[in-house]
Parts: C-alpha cells; structure tokens; sequence
C-alpha cells in the first residue's frame, strides 16, 4: 500500500499547554481513517497541525514523501493538495454558491475558467444542490452549506481530505445528507481523515478507528473491533458515554 | 411667504453658489478622510500598545471637542499660535479631516476586526495566499459592512459644514442669512422661505447619498 501521509512524533503546545504529544500516524492511499475521542483530546487540533493552519514544536508532517509541517521551503503551496472542511462550514458570505466554489481552482491552480464551471456544476449536481448555484450562503441550510463546502475542497483535486467534526453544527435532521455525501466518497476510494462524533458514521465508514486522549493516540483499531472489544480501559470508558 | 425673494435677482444663484462652497470643503474633507482613516484604521489593528495609546487619545479629543470649538483653534488660536496665516477654507478642510479620520479609522477597526478568524483560515486551507484572502474574501466583506456606516458619516460631514460660516466662509447658510438680512424691509417673512430652500437644498444633497446606500445594503444583503 501507497503512504500518502505520514505524521512523526508531533508535539504542538500553545505557550505553556501541551496539546498533542508524540504522536505519529501513517495514512495510506484510499484509506478512510477516523480520529474519535472526548472533546479537547487534541484531534481538532491534530487536523490543523497537518495542513500548516498550527505551527508545531516537534516532529515531522509528510505528505506525498515531502516535508510540509514544518514548511521546508517558504511559499510552497501544498495546502491545495490537503482538502480541508470545517465545523461552521465558512463559505464566503459575499460570493454565491458557485463564486465560493470557483475562487480557489482560478486564482490558485489557475485553471480555465469554463472548465473549472463545468466541474462545479457536475459536483453541484452529485450532491443534489444544482438549483442552488447563484444562490448566496446565507439562503441555504446548515447540512446546504456543508455539502457546498464539501464541494469546494473536492474541485481543487485533493490528494488527501481532512473533515473537521462537519456535522457538529447541524440540526439533527441534516446530518444525514452530508455523512451521504462523505460515504459516497468512501465508495470513491477517496483518501480521508475524519474528526467526528457520530460514532455509528465513524463505524461504517471507516478502515481504521484512532481513538486520542489527552493529546496522545491511545488506541489504532479496525473499527468493529474498536467498537465492540477497545483494548484500553480510556477507549471502554469513552465508548460507555455513548450508551444510555 | 418670502420664498419669492428667492427669485429675485441672483439670490438662487447665490445659493447654489454658497452650496458649492460648502460641498467643495466636505467633498475635500471626506475624501482625505476615507483615505487617512482607512490607512489609520489598518494601522490600529496591529494591537501596537504605542499605536493603541495615540490613536485613543486622538479618537477621545474628536469625540470630546464640538466640531466648532476645533475650528476655532485651528483659525484663530493656530494661526496667531504659529504666524502661519492659513485661510478659512484649508482651516476648515483641516479640522473636517481631523474630525472624518478619526471616525472612519473606527469604522473600518471595527469592520476589520468584526472578520472572523476562520475565514482567513478557510481561505488559507483552500491554498490562498495572503494576498489573495485579502483581495477576494477579506475586503469585500469589509467593503460591505463598511459602506452604509461610511455614508452615514459622511452625511454628517455635509451637513456639520454649515458651522463654517462662523469663520467666515460664505457657505449656503450663510448667504440665505445675507439674502434675509438684505430684504427685511421689503419681504419680513424672507426667514421662512429661504431657510426652506437651503433645508431642500441639503435634503437634494443628502438624500440621494442615503438612498444609495440603502440600495447597496439591498444589493448585498445576500
């Protein structure tokens, strides 16, 4: 199997709090790896350590056989290689639907303009939102929004596809429509790193369960056996908070 | 009801005149101000303690002093203070700058600042440049928050220069005071109508600079 990305011993710590400690992950190509764990273990932050939105103290971020994190050379552009998705979505609210989608592929891959509308609107249609192309953000739904943002990072051919716990700030309803458009992508053989709390998403679409803790990964499993026998007792006691 | 005496001789002209003296100091005036304060509005989101203490200090004496007591110190006291003899015009322009700066630099702070952090990130996380996120996702959000409070200041702008006349320049108000005093024996009521004339004379200044911001809100609404 083809390593896409590879993460060695990273420590990040904001001045005199130590975020992420040691930790060192291999993603391969066309692999779906989820990242779960309690809130504040440091996996949010992990995600942005990988595309340089954090500089870190310690270690090494590789992708492709290429230093990126720390950045090797200045003005080395491989954040267009990482397809990042946030929580709150954030389009940009002065552009429309197919402005906030086009921006990047014209002004950073320099791409023709008529060919990267074409593939914008071919996207807009896979995930169901086509009548919605000159619209502006702030007409569309939560889970709306989301997909479009899905379909921002995908234009720009991403080699890897990093996902920021995206439906935390969705109504429950509209959770759905975008986990759909994420399993699609699965199917895809698309390389992804995903941050969630949706434990039952977590268990279908995933090849590997990293469970973190406190800034360090405790536990790298296959996730039928995450779910149903964790090895560590931090892992049970996580999974337990999800039973009622 | 002494709005005849409008029409008699050059007095609408005289007028229209005086308004043009009083548009020429607030049009001067608004655009050293769009551009200083922008520059300083920038300067003091950089959270330099030297740059926050100054502009503070600077933002609070604009506040503080009336618009008039500031010309005056720039008319009388700084030109006996210095021997510089400095018209009315350019000690107006100077004091409207003063004042406009400081309160479109606060304008576009606050517009800046108001950018949420995640926007440069999401930009950034796009492959954006610094420069590009500035340019393409920065300042047309800041444009558009920007305007409507900008055109409210700068219609106080317009209508704050009618306190020029009290160093002397024949602006709108004060040549409606020439046109009343000249024809109180033969039309007493003149006060009426030529205060109506120059109260329609800044409404047609003003009220289209309002309606177009109120038609830009509409526009960027989405």
């Amino acid at each position: 199997m083809e390593e896409i990305l590879k993460v060695e011993h990273l420590h990040k710590s904001f001045e005199n709090l130590t975020v992420l400690e040691d930790v060192s992950l291999t993603v391969n190509k066309g692999e779906v790896v989820v990242i779960v764990g309690p809130s504040g273990c440091g996996k949010s932050t992990f995600l942005r350590c990988i595309n340089g939105l954090e500089d870190i103290q310690d270690g090494r971020v590789i992708l492709d056989g290429q230093t990126i994190n720390p950045p090797l050379q200045k003005g080395d552009n491989y954040r267009q290689r990482i397809g990042m998705v946030f929580q709150s979505y954030e389009l940009f609210p002065h552009k429309t639907i197919l402005g906030n989608i086009m921006l990047a592929p014209i002004k950073v891959q320099k791409r023709d303009k008529n060919e990267v509308r074409a593939e914008a609107e071919q996207l807009l249609e896979k995930v169901g939102l086509s009548s919605k192309k000159d619209n502006y953000p702030r007409q569309l739904s939560g889970g709306q929004k989301q997909r479009v943002a899905i379909v921002r990072a995908l234009i720009m051919h991403p080699e890897i596809l990093l996902f920021d716990e995206v439906t935390a700030a969705l109504d429950p309803e509209m959770v759905r429509e975008v986990l759909d458009v994420i399993l699609e992508l699965a199917k895809q053989q698309r390389t992804m790193l995903i941050v969630t709390h949706e434990m039952a998403f977590a268990r279908a679409i995933a090849d590997r369960i990293v469970f973190m803790d406190g800034g360090s990964i405790i536990e790298v499993s296959e996730p039928e056996r995450f779910f149903t026998e964790p090895r560590t007792e931090r892992a049970k006691r996580f999974l337990k908070t999800f039973e009622y | 009801m002494g709005i005849e005496v409008i029409f008699k001789g050059k007095n609408l002209v005289r007028l229209l005149a005086g308004l043009g003296a009083a548009m020429k100091i607030s049009l001067i005036s608004v655009a050293i101000s769009i551009v200083l304060g922008i520059a300083l509005g920038m300067l003091m989101t950089l959270k330099k303690p030297v740059i926050n203490v100054i502009t503070r200090i600077y933002l609070e004496i604009v506040r503080i002093m009336p618009q008039m007591v500031l010309l005056f110190i720039v008319f009388f006291g700084f030109t006996k203070l210095t021997g510089l003899n400095l018209s009315a015009e350019v000690s107006a322009v100077i004091v409207f700058s003063f004042w406009g700066t400081a309160e479109m630099a606060d304008l576009v702070r606050g517009c800046m600042i108001s950018i949420p952090a995640i926007q440069y990130e999401s930009s950034a996380a796009l492959g954006l440049g610094r420069l590009q996120t500035f340019i393409y996702v920065i300042v047309p959000q800041i444009v558009r928050r920007l305007l409507p409070l900008s055109i409210n200041l700068i219609t106080r702008m317009i209508k704050t220069t009618s306190l020029v006349m009290m160093i002397g320049i024949v602006e709108v108000l004060k040549v409606g005071q020439q046109i009343i005093e000249a024809n109180r024996k033969t039309a007493p009521n003149a006060a009426f109508g030529v205060f109506a004339a120059v109260f329609l004379l800044y409404f047609a200044v003003c009220w289209p600079i309002g309606r177009l911001s109120k038609y830009l809100e509409k526009k960027w609404e989405n």
